[in-house]
């Protein structure tokens, strides 16, 4: 598990401190936070191949060509043909070195058989051959590969090894000179012949072990005076650059913490998340169980970052690059463009081949020399096959740090081999920032993909389910039918959609037909009334008529009237 | 030179550190004992570590003192003061004198 232990932070050391001699080995510098104890010898402990020489050598190397300090290499162990020829193929150019006076090698042959004691002796002339050496080129770091040689050619002396030993140490003390000493791990002992003692200054062990067919190797920093140091085993390997040890990051829990998001690539999960998406340099988990469509959905994710113009890694652990662009391109998703682009890099490699600690090292080489802004692993959960339990979790987590620390957005997938257990084994869910799962849903005979979002730090998410659609078009989230059967997805979903769909136009049939009937209707009420009207007019016309001819006759009959009166007026006024 | 399988004159190369009493203890020890049983002479370079550490290096001494017999064939690498005088006579393959 990762603890404060491990991640050592320059506010984290004692105040007087010694200061440290930067290794340049990946990793390491962080795990002790800063390199070796300047001007102290070192005691690198480990059996043979454990790469006690190569950690040396590094070392002298990139004091020589990172850190300008030259270094002399004693070495019992091998002859310098072997030891060029061997370093060549991880990019150390001793020769070079050499002739640029940066380096100096001193090879010791020791034939036990060849050596008769004859009385005694002191090792004062390899002090000399030492001193000589580190004058000649002005060294500040020496490396001794291996002490144990000693032990071997002069077999009958081993106390007289050892106090020749020290007093080389009190030498290199007194000089200045960091230094790396290497040595054979013992049973009881920390060290074959207790050299411990008096190399207290801080002791490094090297371990190497064959787990389920796998090799592991694991680096220890035993103890260090007057400085923190990460107490845990470390994996390491040793790869084409040489010792990594990994994975480390050197940050603790303060980081840096992006507020920009960035799209999913699938509009309807953008939706459930916020409506904008995750958060950059987050960690997004897609668990489900086989064939729910993880690699389809991290997929768009890779092709959002690449539309974004970002580069993005893809590691693939069990389908291979082939693979995986023919069978995206089934859903629309044109993989081969980006990789033409060079903005999509892939790398493949079965889970079952190498260790943990080897695909996590390649992966930080390779995130190193692209410098994505979105890295996939699919699935991280292959990881998991060959390796002890906590570890797994540990080394995955740690690589979510680092990637995290990088500002880069980590998409991983994780197959859960059963649809009831919401864990992917890993114990990583409670790590990432967001946790998508996909689901199988079953009904009306068919089966459907569902996805829900378990959980989103920062952000308000959807906490429904949604029906995840993949199909020659592309990849769409679309809401799902509760009906009074349940969750309603696929054809079911189709049929209710179809069943509201004939509602409505039901319904607006219906509207249609009652807009008509009342047009209808406003007709023949207009008609009626047209004929009322006219009824009325020729009503009204008459009855004018009418009253005009009464009017005619009322003036008619008053005109007589008033004639009459008059001619009876006229008739009493004309008498005998 | 003669058909005779006559021994091989010793060539040696001794390496001490420096002048001190000790190495002179180591010197003349060695001398006396080349002395007394090389009948037919021997020859002695004597190197000081601290005076050609170059050599020191070539030769790939590790132990002072230290006594390199190159010649006759194999060589032989001594390391010690020359106290145990049998271990010396055999790896030299000087004949040793049997003690009753």
């Amino acid at each position: 598990m990762l603890t404060n232990t491990d991640v050592v932070g320059l506010e984290d050391q004692p105040r007087f401190q010694l200061p440290k001699s930067p290794t340049g080995i990946d990793g390491f510098d962080e795990i002790t936070g800063g390199g070796l104890p300047v001007g102290r010898p070192t005691l690198l402990c480990g059996p043979a191949g454990s790469g006690k020489s190569l950690f040396a050598l590094q070392f002298l190397v990139n004091g020589a060509t990172r850190f300008g300090e030259p270094g002399v290499f004693l070495t019992f162990e091998e002859n310098r043909a072997d030891l060029v020829a061997n370093t060549g193929s991880l990019g150390l150019d001793l020769d070079g070195l050499e002739r640029d006076n940066r380096l100096l090698i001193d090879v010791v042959t020791l034939e036990p058989e060849s050596i008769v004691e004859t009385g005694d002796f002191d090792l004062e002339a390899l002090m000399v051959r030492l001193a000589w050496a580190v004058e000649k080129i002005g060294a500040k770091r020496v490396a001794i590969d291996s002490v144990e040689a000693l032990f071997v050619a002069f077999s009958s002396k081993p106390a007289l090894i050892r106090s020749e030993l020290q007093r080389l140490f009190r030498w290199l003390k007194t000089q200045g000179l960091t230094a790396v000493i290497t040595g054979e791990r013992g049973v009881t002992t920390l060290t074959r012949h207790g050299m411990e003692e008096y190399l207290a200054d801080c002791v490094v062990l090297l371990d190497q072990r064959v787990v389920a067919e796998i090799s592991t190797r694991r680096l220890r920093v035993l103890k260090y005076r007057g400085s923190m140091h990460g107490s845990n085993e470390y994996p390491f390997l040793i790869g084409v650059d040489g010792l990594t040890v990994l994975p480390i990051t050197s940050l603790s829990l303060e980081q840096k913490v992006s507020n920009e998001r960035i799209s999913t690539g699938v509009f309807g999960l953008d939706e459930m998340l916020g409506g904008q998406g995750v958060f950059r340099a987050s960690s997004v988990l897609i668990s489900g169980t086989a064939g729910t469509g993880k690699t389809t959905l991290a997929t768009s994710f890779v092709d959002a970052a690449c539309r974004r113009g970002e580069s993005v890694l893809y590691f693939s652990f069990e389908e291979s690059q082939a693979e995986i662009v023919r069978n995206m391109a089934s859903v629309d998703l044109d993989l081969a463009r980006w990789v033409g682009q060079g903005l999509l890099h892939f790398h493949c490699e079965r889970a079952t081949t190498l260790g943990m600690e080897d695909h996590l090292a390649t992966m930080q080489r390779l995130v190193k020399q692209h410098a994505p802004a979105l890295v996939v692993i699919d699935p991280v959960s292959s990881l998991a096959r060959g390796a002890t339990g906590l570890d797994v979790s540990a080394m995955v987590m740690r690589q979510i740090y680092y990637l995290k620390s990088a500002g880069i957005t980590a998409v991983l997938t994780a197959l859960n081999e059963s649809e009831v257990v919401e864990s992917t084994g890993l114990n990583i869910s409670s790590l990432v920032d967001t946790w998508l799962r996909v689901v199988t849903l079953e009904a009306s005979g068919e089966r459907n993909r569902g996805l829900y979002v378990l959980k989103s730090r920062g952000m308000a998410h959807s906490n429904q389910i949604r029906e995840f659609i993949l199909s020659g078009t592309g990849v769409r989230i679309v809401p799902v039918y509760v009906g009074p059967g349940g969750v309603l997805t696929g054809s079911a979903r189709a049929a209710e959609e179809t069943v509201e769909r004939d509602l409505v136009l039901g319904l607006d049939q219906k509207a249609a037909e009652l807009a008509t009937a009342l047009e209808g209707r406003r007709e023949a009420v207009e008609t009626h009334v047209a004929a009322l009207r006219a009824d009325f007019e020729t009503e009204e016309s008459l009855t004018k008529r009418l009253m005009e001819t009464t009017e005619e006759r009322r003036q008619a009959l008053q005109s007589d009237r008033t004639e009459q009166g008059r001619k009876r007026t006229v008739a009493s006024t004309v008498k005998p | 030179m003669t058909d005779e399988p006559k021994p091989e004159r010793l060539h040696l190369m001794l390496f001490i550190s420096g002048a001190s009493p000790a190495s002179a203890q180591t010197v003349n020890r060695l001398r006396g004992l080349c002395d007394r049983n090389c009948p037919d002479g021997y020859e002695l370079e004597i190197v000081d570590v601290y005076q050609q550490p170059e050599l020191v290096s070539s030769r790939g001494v590790v132990a002072v003192p230290s006594l390199f017999k190159d010649l006759p064939l194999p060589m032989r690498l001594l390391a010690g003061n020359f106290t145990d005088e049998p271990a010396v006579l055999a790896a030299l393959g000087l004949p040793t004198t049997k003690d009753e």
